[in-house]
């Protein structure tokens, strides 16, 4: 399923899916960052690729990939942490 | 997911996680630079540089049914995850007939909305039950 990354010197990367380049964006300063609510419950999960390693492979995932089972997606502050 | 790299998290699980699970860490470890990710999710903290504790439970259309956000220092609770998760499956497999009350975890009595239910829930479920 997931597709196995050749892995170079530089650091693979991710991102957003169906997002527009983040250069040139236009900030409004009058829309406050708190009016921008992109997460709710019912609402579809945001799709995204993401570099992952996964039982000894470098692999890159994508969200949708997923669609048709459940899914759990936890983040956390860091690896080599104590929580 | 976090904002290391795809390396650290193999460092990571080589070296520490597998000596805490068997064969070590079964799912994908993602790496998540820069916190872009993070940040459509809310949960990325621009004055750490880190992402804090979320959690969403994604159902099988791609929908957020739950989640949760912890500030660093605090763990979460995997039973309450897998809880919440059972909730969800039964009451999509009921395709809404049923839904689950306070307290409820497998095995327990549901709810069957409906106009018969209207103001007869003290009937049907206990203030202990939630406690349980």
């Amino acid at each position: 399923m997931a597709e196995e990354l050749k892995v170079g010197c530089a650091r693979p990367t991710g991102g957003p899916v169906g997002e527009p380049a983040p250069e040139g964006k236009p900030e409004t300063e009058n829309v406050r960052k708190e009016d921008v609510k992109m997460i709710q419950v019912g609402k579809k999960a945001p799709d995204f690729i993401a570099p992952a390693y996964q039982k000894g492979k470098f692999v890159n995932i994508n969200l949708s990939e997923f669609l048709g089972k459940w899914v759990l997606l936890c983040f956390y502050p860091g690896d080599f942490t104590f929580v | 997911m976090s904002i290391d790299s795809i390396f650290v998290h193999k460092m990571w699980n080589d070296h520490e996680l597998s000596k805490m699970v068997d064969g070590g860490v079964p799912f994908a470890m993602l790496s998540d630079a820069g916190g872009r990710v993070g940040k459509i999710y809310g949960i990325y903290d621009e004055d750490g540089g880190v992402e804090t504790r979320g959690r969403f439970i994604i159902d099988p259309e791609g929908v957020i049914q739950g989640y949760e956000v912890l500030t660093p220092p605090v763990g979460r609770n995997v039973n309450e995850t897998l809880r919440q998760v059972q909730a969800f499956q039964l009451v999509r497999s009921s395709k809404g007939t049923e839904a689950t009350p306070s307290g409820w975890r497998p095995g327990k009595k549901t709810l069957r909305p409906g106009p018969d239910l209207v103001g007869n829930v003290w009937k049907e479920w206990k203030t202990e039950m939630a406690f349980d």
